[in-house]
């Protein structure tokens, strides 16, 4: 006990002493949820549009206005030909081209199908697909409009719709994006400070030359796995608050679940990503190759764990990978609690597993670890 | 205390300590002595249990297991492996701390260690803006902070000034004094002679393992200074002696027998245009008998 108390002393005055280190484990939740949470916008709105009017009159521009209203066009710019489109999106200029023929109005007048065009610059495929469905939504809409007008016109009642189908985006009503990744960037940043800050430890005390004189002191090696991890369940419930903080101000992100389960489960998961470098630590020789295992952790991480896809498209393979994350787990965990308000009966197998994984890694590590240079 | 039966340890193939048999008895200050990759290193940080032994047996206070023996042993490395970022007071309480002392205990223990190796001045300055020598003392105040019965120094004065190295084995030799057994290796044939007894290593294995004086009194050849560093002297000289050597400013001449060759060598320096050269026979130094150990292993 007083071995593992003097190590935590020690980390703790050395993190206290490296100012730029701390400094930046504290702000780099903040700076990457801002950019991500900004920047990882996954609904599309507001694509800049060009329109090719050959119609000029009320219905054309009534059908324009539909489009504009409905927030996912921006009309920035008007053509005067076919080619006018194709260049200011080939240019980049815009996402999506309308084209109107100059028999619109006649045709809706003559009850004649009028066909509009919407080019849309796929390249981009998130972006085109919401303008697409969006697109099409208008139309038919519009369509519908017309036709009950018509019928009205004729002195038929207004008709009932035969289907009527009515989606409800649960848990996050307006399908707002942050809301989905602000807990994910949560887990992620987690996963990189923690995994890389320990993969560090005690490669960097073998390269000093300061493990040498750490094991010819009679400290165990479970103790010093201890006093690497500790210190850092600090660091890391700095960072979800800090996270957490910036996602209810910035993004108002809803807390529906336990904020006290939520912490209780971060510090599993922040144990797991700190067991998990602590391994790093033991079979790496050099801080340079920490690194680069801790690297090949994260890129699986951020591909796998249903951070940026949807795991259940994934090959079964990748999914089967997936399982060995602990960010896997813990995403589930997070959405869980912050978007769905479930509670701890929910959760088990996710809280099971990540015990799990910290059993494993840590038995490993201790087991691995000998009390020797070379 | 420490024995030592045929030990062999290599690196990637190559032998850096070479089947070493060695005991160290209570009480002593035991000299691994050597030059530079001589194994020195390796055979220290085989007995603190740093490395493992290819072949052979160590026995540290009576256990194979060194994890038994730990809180009776001192090791103070030839690299400095105290944190830089860490304050001279604060290295010395958490390896105080690392070894089982209270609190209480430790504050009392530590003022004690500091002013033995007069750092009290120092205790708030960061170790790494210590000078070499105060980093070597710090060094060894951690080493002290659980009282060991043995304590392993390993090139503890490399690099270190004259002044700082001679206060330093008045630090070891006050240590011994109140019963430590020391293990201490160097380079130095000067710091050598203060040992009780010594190992010298070549090239992984111990070539004679004495006290200094048996060392010195079994040197079987007769030695003679010549005041000078011409390189022309060897030269004339070859066929009349055994050896040359240069020792600083001077030579010193390894004969079979004084009492013949001298006359010899005298007629050869004068007819060569050295007759002013003062020549005296010497008896042999620690250094003489090295080089000449080292000769004869190649
Ligand atoms: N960890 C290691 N890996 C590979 N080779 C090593 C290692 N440690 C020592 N050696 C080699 O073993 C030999 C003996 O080295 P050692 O450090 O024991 O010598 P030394 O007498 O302490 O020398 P020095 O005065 O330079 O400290 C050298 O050739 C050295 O290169
Ligand atoms: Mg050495």
């Amino acid at each position: 006990m007083r071995r593992l108390r003097a190590l935590l002393l020690k980390e703790f005055i050395q993190m206290k002493r490296d100012r730029l280190t701390f400094a930046m484990m504290v702000g780099l939740p903040i700076i990457q949820l801002l950019v991500f949470g900004f920047a990882i916008n996954t609904d599309v709105k507001h694509l800049s549009t060009v329109v090719f009017d050959q119609s000029l009159q009320q219905e054309s521009r009534d059908l324009l206005g539909a489009f504009t209203a409905s927030e996912y066009f921006d009309i920035k710019y008007t053509a005067r030909s076919y080619q006018e489109v194709a260049d200011i999106i080939e240019q980049g200029k815009a996402k999506v081209g309308i084209i109107i023929p100059p028999d619109f109005s006649d045709s809706i007048k003559h009850s004649r199908s009028a066909a509009v065009q919407v080019i849309v610059d796929a390249s981009d495929s998130m972006a085109a697909s919401s303008a697409i469905s969006t697109a099409q939504l208008i139309g038919q809409l519009k369509s519908e409009e017309i036709l009950v007008k018509k019928l009205q016109a004729a002195g038929a009642q207004k008709p009932a719709r035969p289907y009527d189908i009515r989606i409800r985006p649960w848990y996050n009503p307006d399908l707002v994006s942050a809301f989905y990744m602000v807990p994910g960037i949560l887990g992620i940043i987690l996963t990189m400070t923690m995994v890389m800050i320990t993969s560090m430890a005690i490669v960097r005390e073998r390269e000093r030359g300061t493990l040498e004189q750490l094991i010819v002191t009679p400290l165990k090696s479970y103790e010093l796995m201890l006093g690497k991890i500790i210190p850092y369940i600090f660091v890391g419930y700095i960072q979800a608050t800090l996270a957490l903080a910036v996602g209810i101000v910035v993004f108002d992100l809803p807390m529906q679940g336990s904020l006290a389960l939520l912490y209780g489960l971060t510090t599993l998961f922040i144990v797991a990503s700190l067991a998990l470098g602590i391994l790093i630590s033991t079979v790496t020789r050099t801080q340079m190759q920490a690194m680069q295992l801790s690297f090949f952790i994260f890129l699986p991480s951020i591909l796998l764990s249903g951070f940026m896809f949807p795991r259940e498209a994934m090959p079964d393979f990748f999914r089967m990978i997936g399982y060995l994350l602990p960010l896997t787990y813990y995403l589930e965990i997070m959405r869980g609690i912050v978007l769905k308000g479930v509670g701890v009966s929910f959760l088990w197998t996710q809280i099971l597993a990540l015990c799990v994984f910290i059993t494993v890694m840590l038995t490993v590590s201790i087991l691995k670890f000998q009390k020797r240079l070379v | 205390m420490i024995r030592l039966e045929h030990v062999t340890k290599s690196f990637h193939g190559r032998r850096a300590v070479d089947a070493v048999s060695l005991t160290m008895h209570p009480g002593e200050i035991f000299g691994i002595v050597g030059p530079d990759g001589a194994g020195k290193t390796t055979v220290m940080r085989l007995i603190a249990g740093l490395l493992r032994a290819d072949k052979g047996n160590i026995t540290v206070l009576g256990s194979q297991n060194i994890e038994n023996v730990k809180d009776s042993l001192g090791y103070v490395p030839q690299k400095f492996s105290l944190y830089g970022d860490l304050t001279v007071l604060e290295n010395i309480r958490v390896v105080g701390a690392l070894y089982g002392r209270s609190d209480a205990d430790l504050m009392h223990k530590a003022t004690e260690v500091l002013a033995f190796t007069k750092l009290l001045p120092f205790a708030h300055r960061l170790a790494d803006h210590l000078s070499g020598g105060m980093k070597q003392k710090l060094a060894l105040a951690a080493g002290l902070m659980h009282q060991p019965k043995l304590f392993l120094l390993d090139e503890p004065t490399t690099g270190v000034d004259p002044v700082s190295r001679r206060e330093f084995w008045q630090m070891l030799y006050q240590l011994n004094h109140t019963g430590t057994t020391i293990v201490v290796s160097t380079p130095y044939m000067d710091e050598a002679e203060l040992c009780s007894r010594i190992a010298f290593m070549h090239s992984g294995r111990v070539v004679a393992c004495a006290s200094p004086r048996e060392l010195t009194a079994s040197y079987p050849y007769k030695l003679v200074e010549v005041q000078t560093t011409d390189r022309r002297v060897k030269s004339c000289l070859t066929g009349l002696v055994r050896d040359v050597n240069v020792f600083g400013d001077k030579l010193h001449l390894s004969l079979e027998d004084a009492a013949s060759v001298l006359p010899a060598i005298r007629e050869r320096l004068m007819a060569a245009g050295f007759g002013n050269i003062p020549l005296r026979e010497v008896p042999p130094t620690l250094e003489d008998i090295f080089v000449a150990m080292a000769g004869e292993v190649g």
